[in-house]
This record gives C-alpha cells, structure tokens and sequence, in this order.
C-alpha cells in the first residue's frame, strides 16, 4: 500500500520535473530568441548607419588625413565645412541650397493644392471610372524619367527655358503629384468621416463641415505628404542635372559636379563636408517624423 | 436610422435604403460630377507634364536629326525618318553617305544599346533578387516585438533619406582606390573604373540606399498577416522554415509583388547612380544612354526613349497580367488594413 503510493508519488514528481525541464527549454529558447533578434538588428542597424558614419567623421578630417582608417575622427577641424560652402573653385553649394528650397517648395505647394482635391474624391467619393484613375495616377509613377527628359529638353530649348526655375518645376510635378495623391489619399481613407455628417447634422454647411472639422484633423496627414514630396524633390537629379544652369543648380546636382582646386584632385573631405551639409537636416526630420513616414511610405506603396 | 447614417457616411457608397431608385441614380450621377470636378485638375496637369512629352517623343522620334550630311558635306534639316531611328537603336543601323545604312561602328552610341540592355537588365535582376531576400529578412526582424524595434525602424529610413547624388559620392570616396572598403579587405581593386568591380559596386550601393523601402513595404505585409495562423501553425507543430514557406510567403505574397514591381521599374531606369559613381560603358543603363545621345541627336534621342518607355511597359504589363499583381486593389487593401 505505501509502496504503491510512494510509486505514484514518484511517477507526479518525475512529472512535475519534466514539465519544470520543459518550461525551464521554452525559457532558454526564448532567451536564445531574443538574443538572436537583437544580434540581427545590430547588424542591421550597422549596416544602415556606418556609411552615413564615415562620411560625417570624414567631414571632420583635415585634408592631409583624408584617408585615415581611424575610426574615430582624427585631426578633427571645421575647414572643410569653410571649403565646402565657399564659392572660390566654382562651387556654389549655398545658392544651390537655396535653389533646392525654392524648386522643393513649389513642386510641394503645387502637386499638394492640386492633389488634395484628387485625394478627396479618391478617399471620400464613389464613382465610375474610379479603378482607371487610380491606375493612371499609379502608371504615371512608374513612368521612366528619360522618356520625358527628351521632349522637355527640345522644347525648353526652343522657348529658352533652359536654366529657369520653372523648367525644373514643371517636369518634377510629374514626380510629385502622383506621390502627393497616392499617399494622401490612402490617409484621408482614414480619416473619421463620421464627424463631417455629425457637422452636418448639427447644422454646419457642407463647406462649413470640411474647414471646421475636416480640416484640422487632416492636417498632419497633409504634412507628412508635404515632407515626403519635399524630400523626393529635393532628391531628383535626372531632370534637374540636364535641364538647369548655374544659376538655378540644386543641391544633388552641385555635389555631383564639386570641384577641387586642380583638375584631376577629388577634395574628398570638402565633398563629405557638403554631403553632410546636404543630408543631415533631412535625416534629423525622418527621425523625427519617423512613425508618421513609415506610415506614408508603406500606405502610399510609392517610392518617396 | 442613426446607424445608416453613420454606415452612409462612412461607407459612402450605400445610401439609406429610403432613397428611391431615381433619387439613387441621381444621388449617383451627382457624385460622379463632383468626383470629376475634383480630379480634372490632376489630370490635367499630368496630361501637361507627362501626356505631352509622350506624344511629342513619339512624333519627333519619326524625323531625322538635323546636321552634317555627310554625303554632301551640307547642313540638313531633318525631316521624315520612318523607322529609321528605331532600327538604328533595334538593329544597330547606323546611315552612310549614299542614304543606306551599315552597321554601326564601335564607339558609335547606337552599337551600345544591347550592351546598355544587358547592364540594365543585370543591374534589375542582381538588385532586386537581393533587396529581396534581404529586406525580408530585415522585415521578419522589425515584426518580431522586442525593445529596440523602434531604433532599427529609425536606422533603415538613413539610406532612404540620403539623395542618391550624396549616396554615390559618398561610397565613391569608400570605394576609391586608398578607401576604406580597400583597406578593409586589404585590397587594391579598381572599383570605379573597372567593368566588374564598377559594376558589383553599383549594386552594392543600390541594395545599401534601397533594401530598406523594401523591407518596410514587406513589413506592412507582414503586419497584416493574423497572429492566429501562426499560433495554428505552431500548434500543428510546423518548424520555422515551414510556417515560413507555407503560411508567411504565401499570405504576404500580394504585398512582395507589388513592392517587386516598384523596385523592378525604379531599377530599369537606374540613372543617377551609375552616372555620379562612373564606371563607363559597363555601367551605362538605358537611362544613361538617352542622356548621352540627347544633345547629339534629339530625335534618335526621342526614339531611344520610346523604346525604353515601350520596354517598360511590357513589362509591368507581365508582371500585372502574368504574376497576378494587382497594384491599385493591393495598395486599397494595404490602405485599409483587408489584405486577403
């Protein structure tokens, strides 16, 4: 009798272990997991961030040390900041940022003023022909930049445009607008359309209803849009490396095309001065907006 | 009633039922004036600044380019070409002097464009295989919860956010012949200057500036994937790799093909980085090619195009037809959190 319970009372114990073992597996497996999650995001992580490293360290290198392998910046200096935005080679990286503002600024306020209305149709309205329209607008930013570059060019050269402001602003719309109306759409989709009709209810106008309450709780929407046709303006090059002068050269443009003092001597250090110059107020905005761009980027499906 | 209004405004296309049939068709009819208000000035201006060039590239592809005559010596004005400027590009066709043709000689533009085919084509395929394979891995590691999701998010949109111009520079410099990748590797590799190390560079470069957009589009798949599968699979007892293959990628599938087709045509008309990294003819792309004859010749240059244009075309056409993606309802759906 005693024996056969001391049996039974053994056989629980033994279970008791094995599901302890068990338990004690999933723990360690799971530990194992996250450990090798987080190896796989550092790698990741430095992948993404070491070339932006080296060029800023770089940035900071005298020009006599332009190839030291340190990885810290080693005989740190300014210089090449002083290089990069003077005008003594025939660079012109300060009026070249000034350029991109202003081409980036109005491509923006165009392709958003035109394509908010779009959006609103697209987001809010059922009607026929909806599919084909998206598609259209979908087709036309996937359209290949060369196939309008040809025309544009032969045209602008015949009405002298070539080095104007517009004649840069006009092809970018092309560009933007598509992307202004992908993705804004796809956020007014989420909008809490309820609120309108209870305007509306409460005896708001129907234009009374979209500027009170519409409005407002779009805005971030039209912002993160705004930024996202900014920043692919203020990256285009193919038009604007054919089609502008001196005078009206963006940013992406002047860094292609810096010089140094003699011919065949790349300044290395003056041109990750300017590259950094360039890059890093935008990257500190798309870190700071970081989670509202994922959401552009991924809803809107178009490259930004 | 409260509910159908609320249902009316949020849906907007279902109507209360009170609504008669003439009202709804009326109700249906003003809503398509207003949509159409809404969306002509887009597409106005996108028939202006994209639908214009279209058929002004065509219809100047068909004239001869002006210049020397070099028959007579005498400075010609063009005029009608027939399809001579495709052949020229097509058939490699270059014009001789008595108004035939011959093929062209090397050197000439027109004797590079099966080899600025072949680089666009390998540029297209190496790319977007491995942003591919990579940026799945990265998405798979973003969906996983753990406390540094947020940072790894943060760090991919760098290489996003840097201009294509910067990007090429700056590995121009690590790729130079006393840079870093050099030193790295202990070598003395010629990277912007010879044919394949130019070219592997400026894949390199491409999957580094671009693997995460595709990751984050993958991610947006990924996300919408139920986590009940996976709890089904794994109750099941599935391995890793097989709720992979048989529950990941097939539901993740409608996602993958449309951020593959967007990369796809992003890669064909590659320009910016192989023209600011150089490398010469191995990495001239079509996009390069048009730039390089549109001040020789405007309307072979037209041409060109065209048949780049036409080439592209074709082939978002198979992938949309033939591999079943469908951008507009696959983008609705991401947009709308439905993706079936």
């Amino acid at each position: 009798m005693t024996t056969a319970a001391a049996r039974v009372g053994t056989r629980a114990r033994a279970g008791v272990e094995e599901q302890v073992d068990v338990n004690r597996a999933a723990v360690s497996r799971r530990r194992w997991t996250s450990t090798r999650t987080w190896v796989q995001a550092a790698v990741i992580i430095v992948w993404c961030l070491l070339p932006f490293y080296w060029m800023v360290v770089t940035s900071f290198r005298d020009v006599g040390y332009t190839f030291d392998t340190a990885f810290w910046p080693t005989h740190v200096t300014l210089d090449n900041y002083v290089t990069a935005l003077s005008t003594h080679w025939g660079n012109h990286l300060g009026h070249a940022l000034l350029n991109s503002l202003i081409i980036g600024a109005s491509v923006t306020l165009v392709a958003l003023i035109v394509g908010v209305f779009a959006s609103y149709a697209l987001a809010r309205i059922e009607f026929r022909f909806k599919g084909i329209v998206l598609g259209l607008i979908m087709g036309a930013s996937m359209f290949p930049g060369v196939a309008l570059l040809t025309p544009l060019f032969q045209l602008f050269t015949n009405i002298g445009w070539i080095g104007t402001y517009q004649a840069l602003i006009i092809p970018e719309i092309s560009f933007a607008l598509p992307l202004a109306v992908y993705t804004l759409t796809s956020f007014l989709r989420e909008m809490p359309w309820d609120l309108e009709e209870a305007a509306r209810i409460d005896g708001c106008t129907s234009a009374q209803a979209f500027r009170k309450v519409i409005l407002p709780l779009a805005a971030p929407a039209v912002f993160t849009t705004a930024i996202l046709t900014f920043i692919s303006s203020w990256n285009e090059f193919l038009i604007s490396s054919q089609l502008s002068s001196d005078r009206t050269q963006p940013v992406t443009v002047a860094i292609a095309s810096f010089t140094g003092s003699l011919p065949h001597q790349v300044p290395y250090t003056a041109i990750m001065a300017a590259g950094t110059i360039v890059t890093v107020p935008l990257v500190i905005l798309v870190l700071i907006l970081q989670r509202r761009i994922v959401a552009g980027l991924t809803a809107g499906g178009v490259k930004g | 009633m409260s509910a159908t209004v609320i249902g009316a405004a949020r849906g907007s296309d279902a109507p209360p039922p009170s609504e008669k049939r003439g009202g709804l068709q009326r109700a249906q009819r003003l809503r398509n004036r207003n949509a159409l208000l809404l969306i002509i000035p887009t597409l106005v201006l996108l028939a202006i600044v994209i639908g214009y060039p279209i058929v002004s590239a065509i219809i100047t592809s068909f004239q001869k380019d002006a210049g020397l005559d070099p028959a007579t010596g005498f400075f010609v004005q063009g005029g009608f070409a027939g399809f001579s400027n495709f052949t020229h590009w097509l058939l490699q066709r270059c014009p001789t002097g008595d108004g035939g043709t011959t093929s062209c000689p090397p050197g000439n533009l027109g004797a590079q464009f099966w080899n600025s085919t072949f680089t666009t084509f390998f540029f297209t395929v190496a790319t977007v295989v491995l942003e591919t394979v990579i940026g799945f891995w990265m998405a798979i590691v973003m969906n996983r919860a753990f406390s540094g999701r947020a940072l790894v998010r943060t760090a991919i949109l760098v290489p996003w956010a840097i201009p294509t111009a910067v990007t090429a520079k700056l590995w121009v410099f690590m790729f130079s012949v006393a840079g870093i990748v050099n030193a790295l590797f202990n070598s003395h590799i010629l990277w912007t200057s010879d044919d394949w190390p130019s070219r592997f560079a400026i894949i390199i470069i491409d999957v580094w500036k671009t693997t995460p957009f595709m990751a984050l589009l993958i991610l947006a798949g990924l996300q919408l994937i139920p986590g009940e599968v996976y709890e089904a699979a794994r109750v099941d007892g599935a391995s890793t790799w097989k709720t992979f293959w048989t529950v990941t990628l097939p539901l993740v599938r409608p996602a993958l093909l449309v951020a593959v087709l967007f990369r796809v045509l992003d890669a064909l008309r590659m320009y910016d980085l192989p023209a600011i990294f150089g490398g010469g003819n191995a990495t001239a792309t079509w996009s390069i090619l048009v730039v390089e004859q549109l001040r020789q010749g405007p309307n072979s240059a037209s041409a060109l195009s065209t048949i780049v244009f036409v080439f592209i075309f074709l082939i978002a056409y198979i992938f949309v037809r033939f591999l079943g993606a469908n951008v507009v309802q696959t983008t609705q759906a991401q947009q709308k959190g439905e993706l079936k």
